[in-house]
C-alpha cells in the first residue's frame, strides 16, 4: 500500500494540473473547513511518529506548541537531509513537491502559522527551484497567500537554502541558521516549542512527516492509523544503499520483513553477485550497525521487522533503530573498520565545535580508527577508542556526540574481532582494497 | 521575590532553599564552595553564558519531589534549572567524576599544560581542573591543534592554542562593547576564536575579554610575562573614571603597579566591567586611592603568601640583634636586573637583558 508515492510516477506530477487533477489539494480543501485543534486531534489519533529520525509522536508534538496570545507561531519543514545514507526527503521533494505544500498548508493552518519555512541542505541545488515553482503554482490557484480558500487563513511559505552543513538538521541549529546565525544548536530547554524562530513558538517536522500529514486528513487518522504495526502507524519511505541489487527509495509497510526488504524482488532484489550479507546500518549513519544474523531476528528469536518497535528491539542491546530510514547494507567484502572510520571522519568535520567532547573526542576517535585501519594500531587502542565513545555519549548538547559514538561502539561490539584483525595482520591490512578506498584515502589523507 | 516559591533542593547531602528558576550550579554555589561544580564557560554576569564547556556534568539522582526519577543523563548544572526536592549528586558520585576527568581529558588534548611559560598560570581554571581531575600522563598520541599567530590589537594579545572555545569572550564583545568584531570562525576542532578580518578590538570595554577568558588565551599586553601572579600583592584601589565604576584591583609589587583588572568574586567571575583607560593606562600608583590588600578567595597559588591576617613584627632586626646589621651586599649594585632607575613596569613587553644595558 502505497499513501505518498502512489502517483509519483505519472507524467507532469510535479506540477499542479496533474497533482490536481489525480486528486491533489483535497486534504486542504478538507482540513480548512475543520478547526485547528481538530486537525491536532486527527495526527494524533493516527499515531504518526517523526520521520526525521527521532520517531517522536508528531500530534503530541504540536499539542505542546505554546499559543500565547498576539505571538505569532512558525512551522519549519527540515528538509536538510543531510545524514549519511539518507535520502528519500530528496526524492519526494524532486518528484511530488505538491504533496509537501499540501503538507504544509494544513499543517500550518493546524498550527496558526502564518509564515512557514522550507530549510533545505545547500547541495540540494536544484530542488529549490522545483519548490518555489510548486509554491508559486498553489498560490496562482488560492491554495496559499490571503485568505487561502475564502477561509480566512493566510499563509506563505519560504524556501531557505542552508550552506550545507550537517548539524544544521538539528532542529534548534537549524533555527540559528534560519535566524541568519552560526549553525550552533540551542541549549535546551527553552525548546522550540515555546521559544523557536524569532524567539516564537515553533514546530520543527521533517518533509516526509509534514507529507503524512496529507493521507492522515484525506482517510482520516484513526483510518491511518490501522495501517501499520503497533506504535508504528502508516508506511515509510526508506533509502536503501550499498550493496544490493536495486538500491533506491522505496515505500514500505511496517509488516514487512528485514529479510524480504533486502531479498525479496519487489524490493531491494538481494546482494549482487550472490554475496552474503554482513551487516546493516538500518536507519541512517548514526544508528548503530547490526550483523546479519542480528538484522534478521531480534533477541527472541522473530523475524526482525522494518518498523520503529522492531529494529530498536525494544530496547535490548542488540537493538538499533529505523531511524531517518537510511538504510545501508554491507557484503561480506566489506570492511566495517573502514566504514566506521569513514564515518567517523564525517562526524568529525560536521561536529560544530561547541562541546568539549564532541570537538575533541571526534577527531580523536578518526585518528585511532585511522591508524587501526591501516594497520598501524595498537590492541590498547581498540579500548581506548571504547573509552573515547564512552565519554563523549551523553554528555554533548546536541545528539551529534551520540550520532558519532553509537556506529563506533557498535562496531566494537558487534565486530571486535575484525579489529583485532586489523592489529594482528599490519601488512596485510595496508594492501586490502575496499570499493570506496581509494576515494577515502584520497580524503582523509589531507587531514 | 517575596511572593517567589522556594525550592528545596539537596547538592552532595547539603541541603538549600533556593527561588524558583535558580540553576543547580547557582544552587550549589550558594551551598558552598565544597559542593559546587567547576565551571569553564558559564558566567552568571554574561546572558546565555554556559552549556558548552561540560565541566559542570552532575548527576540528578531525584528529580523532584512530584516526579523523583532520576534524570538518565548527566545535566550541565549551569543551565539545568533546580525542582522542589531534587536531590543532587556531584563530588559524590562516581559517573560525574568518571565525566569530568572525560572533559579535563578532552580539553587538554589541544590545550598545552605549558603553565611555567603561560601568563595565566595560578589564576587559570583548566589548571586547577587539570591538577584534580587529570593524569600525569595523556593518553592522546596524534599531533595536536596548531593556529597562526593572531594578535588582537595593540594591547591583547591571542593564543589560540590555549583557547578552550568557551565563547566568554565573545559574549563579552557582543553583550558589553555592543559592537561584535570578533567571533567563531570554522567548526569541530578547526574552530577558532578570530577577529573580523584581522580587525584590531578597540572598543573602551574591550579588556574585559581578558578577565574572563578562563585559560591564557587572552592576554593584557601591558603584563604579560611581566610577573608571576603570585609574586604580586592584590590590592583594592578605586578612582574617579566617567566610563566604569572605577573600582579595579592593583597587582603591585612595590610601589609600582603592574597590572590593573576589575574585581573577582569568589568564583572567580568580575564583579563590575572596567574601562580600557583604568586597565590599560592607569599604571601609576599615584593614578589610585588604595583602600587596602584585597583578599583572593580562590583556592589556587594567588592567594598563598599573602598578608592578610599576618601580624607584622614590631620588633626591628637592629632591636634583636642590638646593632646595626652591616650590610655585605647591596643586591641593587650587585645585580644588573635590580637597578633602581629602571621601573619594570614601564617597560614595554617582558623584560630582556638589553632593558639593562649599563650603557644605555
Ligand atoms: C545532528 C543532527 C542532524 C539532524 N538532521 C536532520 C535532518 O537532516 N532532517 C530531519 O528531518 N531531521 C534531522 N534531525 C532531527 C531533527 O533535530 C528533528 O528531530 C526533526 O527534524 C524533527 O522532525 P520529525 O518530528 O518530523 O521527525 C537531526 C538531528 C541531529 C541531532
Ligand atoms: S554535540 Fe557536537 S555538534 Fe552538538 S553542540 Fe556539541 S559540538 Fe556541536
Ligand atoms: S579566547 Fe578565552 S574567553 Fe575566548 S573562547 Fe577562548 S578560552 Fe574562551
Ligand atoms: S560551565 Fe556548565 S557547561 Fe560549561
Amino acid at each position: 500500500m502505497k499513501l505518498l508515492l502512489e502517483n509519483a510516477h505519472i507524467e507532469g506530477i510535479r506540477f499542479f494540473e496533474a497533482y490536481r487533477k489525480h486528486g491533489g489539494y483535497r486534504s486542504v480543501e478538507k482540513a480548512l473547513k475543520m478547526s485547528p485543534a481538530e486537525i491536532v486531534e486527527e495526527v494524533k489519533k493516527s499515531g504518526l511518529r517523526g520521520r526525521g529520525g527521532a520517531g517522536f509522536p508528531t500530534g503530541l508534538k504540536w499539542s505542546f506548541l505554546a499559543k500565547p496570545e498576539g505571538i505569532p507561531r512558525h512551522l519549519v519543514c527540515n528538509a536538510d537531509e543531510s545524514e549519511p545514507g539518507t535520502f528519500k526527503d530528496r526524492y519526494l521533494m524532486e518528484f511530488l513537491p505538491h504533496l509537501l505544500i499540501e503538507g504544509l498548508i494544513t499543517s500550518s493552518y493546524a498550527l496558526g502559522s502564518n509564515a512557514t519555512y522550507i530549510y533545505i541542505r545547500g547541495e540540494y541545488a536544484w530542488i529549490p527551484d522545483i519548490l518555489e515553482q510548486a509554491i508559486q503554482e498553489a498560490k496562482n490557484n488560492g491554495f496559499l497567500g490571503k485568505n487561502i480558500l475564502g477561509s480566512g487563513f493566510d499563509c506563505e511559505i519560504y524556501v531557505h537554502r542552508g550552506a550545507g552543513a550537517y548539524i544544521c538538521g538539528e532542529e534548534t541549529a537549524l533555527i540559528e541558521s534560519l535566524e541568519g546565525k552560526r549553525g550552533n544548536p540551542r541549549i535546551k530547554p527553552p525548546f522550540p516549542a515555546v521559544q523557536g524562530v524569532w524567539m516564537r513558538p515553533t514546530v520543527v517536522n521533517n518533509v516526509e512527516t509534514l507529507a503524512a500529514i496529507v493521507p492522515i486528513i484525506n482517510m482520516g487518522g484513526e483510518e491511518y492509523g490501522k495501517i501499520g504495526v503497533g506504535k508504528s502507524t502508516g508506511t515509510k519511505l526508506i533509502s536503501a544503499c550499498g550493496n544490493l541489487n536495486k538500491p533506491g527509495v522505496y515505500e514500505i509497510p511496517f509488516d514487512l520483513s528485514v529479510e524480504d526488504f533486502i531479498y525479496s524482488d519487489e524490493w531491494c532484489g538481494g546482494i549482487p553477485k550472490g554475496k552474503k550479507l554482513k551487516a546493516c546500518i538500518p536507519g541512517g549513519s548514526s544508528v548503530p550497525i547490526l550483523p546479519a544474523n542480528l538484522l534478521l531476528t531480534t533477541a527472541k528469536g522473530e523475524k526482525r521487522l522494518m518498523n520503529y518497535e522492531s529494529l530498536s528491539d525494544g530496547g535490548f542491546q542488540t537493538g538499533s533503530m529505523l531511524g531517518s530510514g537510511g538504510f545501508i547494507v554491507l557484503d561480506e567484502d566489506q570492511c566495517v573498520v573502514k566504514h566506521t572510520m569513514t564515518l567517523a571522519h564525517f562526524y568529525m568535520h560536521e561536529s560544530c565545535g561547541q562541546c568539549s567532547p564532541c570537538r575533541e573526542g571526534t577527531g580523536w576517535m578518526w585518528r585511532i580508527l585511522k591508524n587501526i585501519e591501516q594497520g598501524k594500531g595498537k590492541m590498547e587502542d581498540i579500548d581506548l577508542l571504547w573509552d573515547v565513545q564512552r565519554r563523549i555519549e551523553g554528555n554533548t548538547i546536541c545528539p551529534l556526540g551520540d550520532a558519532a559514538a553509537w556506529p563506533v561502539a557498535a562496531a566494537i561490539r558487534h565486530f571486535r574481532d575484525e579489529f583485532e584483525w586489523h592489529v594482528l595482520n599490519p601488512e596485510e591490512a595496508q594492501v586490502r582494497n575496499f570499493g570506496l578506498a581509494h576515494y577515502a584515502d584520497e580524503l582523509l589523507i589531507q587531514n | 521575590m517575596s511572593d517567589q516559591p522556594l525550592f528545596k533542593v539537596t547538592i552532595d547531602n547539603v541541603t538549600v532553599e533556593v527561588p524558583a528558576g535558580t540553576t543547580i550550579l547557582q544552587a550549589a554555589r550558594q551551598a558552598g564552595p565544597e559542593v559546587a561544580p567547576p565551571a569553564m564557560c558559564y558566567y552568571s554576569k554574561l546572558e546565555g553564558s554556559g552549556g558548552k564547556c561540560r565541566t559542570c556534568l552532575v548527576e540528578v539522582s531525584k528529580g523532584s519531589e512530584k516526579d523523583p526519577r532520576p534524570m538518565p543523563k548527566l545535566v550541565a548544572s549551569c543551565r539545568t534549572t533546580v525542582m522542589d526536592g531534587m536531590e543532587v549528586k556531584n563530588y559524590t558520585s562516581e559517573r560525574v567524576l568518571d565525566a569530568r576527568a572525560g572533559v579535563v581529558e578532552f580539553l587538554l588534548i589541544n590545550h598545552p599544560l605549558d603553565c611555567p611559560i603561560c601568563d595565566q598560570a595560578g589564576e587559570c581554571h583548566l589548571q586547577d581542573l587539570a591538577y584534580e581531575h587529570g593524569k600525569a600522563g595523556t593518553r592522546y598520541e596524534f599531533q595536536r591543534r596548531t593556529f597562526e599567530k593572531h594578535t588582537l590589537g595593540d594591547k591583547i594579545q591571542l593564543h589560540m592554542t590555549r583557547c578552550i572555545l568557551c565563547y566568554r569572550c565573545v559574549m563579552v564583545a557582543d553583550q558589553l562593547t555592543k559592537k561584535r568584531e570578533h567571533g567563531v570562525l570554522d567548526r569541530g576542532e578547526h574552530a577558532e576564536i578570530t577577529s573580523y578580518l584581522e580587525k584590531n578590538l578597540d572598543n573602551e570595554f574591550i579588556g574585559n575579554v581578558i578577565d574572563v577568558c578562563p585559560v591564557g588565551a587572552l592576554t593584557d599586553k601591558t603584563f604579560r610575562f611581566k610577573n608571576r601572579v603570585w609574586f604580586l600583592k592584590p590590592l583594592n584601589a578605586h578612582r574617579d573614571c566617567e566610563k566604569c565604576c572605577g573600582k579595579v584591583t592593583l597587582w603591585n609589587r612595590g610601589d609600582e603597579v603592574f597590572r590593573v583588572t576589575a574585581r573577582k568574586d569568589q568564583w572567580g567571575e568580575v564583579e563590575d566591567w572596567i574601562c580600557n583607560d583604568c586597565r590599560f593606562d592607569k599604571k601609576k600608583t599615584s593614578d589610585w586611592v588604595i583602600e587596602g590588600p584585597r583578599e583572593i578567595a580562590r583556592h589556587s597559588v594567588i592567594s598563598a603568601n599573602k598578608y592578610i591576617g599576618l601580624k607584622k613584627p614590631t620588633e626591628t632586626i637592629d632591636e634583636v640583634i642590638g646593632k646595626k646589621p652591616r650590610l655585605f651586599m647591596d643586591i641593587n649594585k650587585v645585580s644588573g636586573v635590580n637597578r633602581k632607575d629602571i621601573d619594570l613596569s614601564l617597560i614595554e613587553g617582558p623584560a630582556h637583558s638589553i632593558d639593562f644595558d649599563k650603557d644605555k
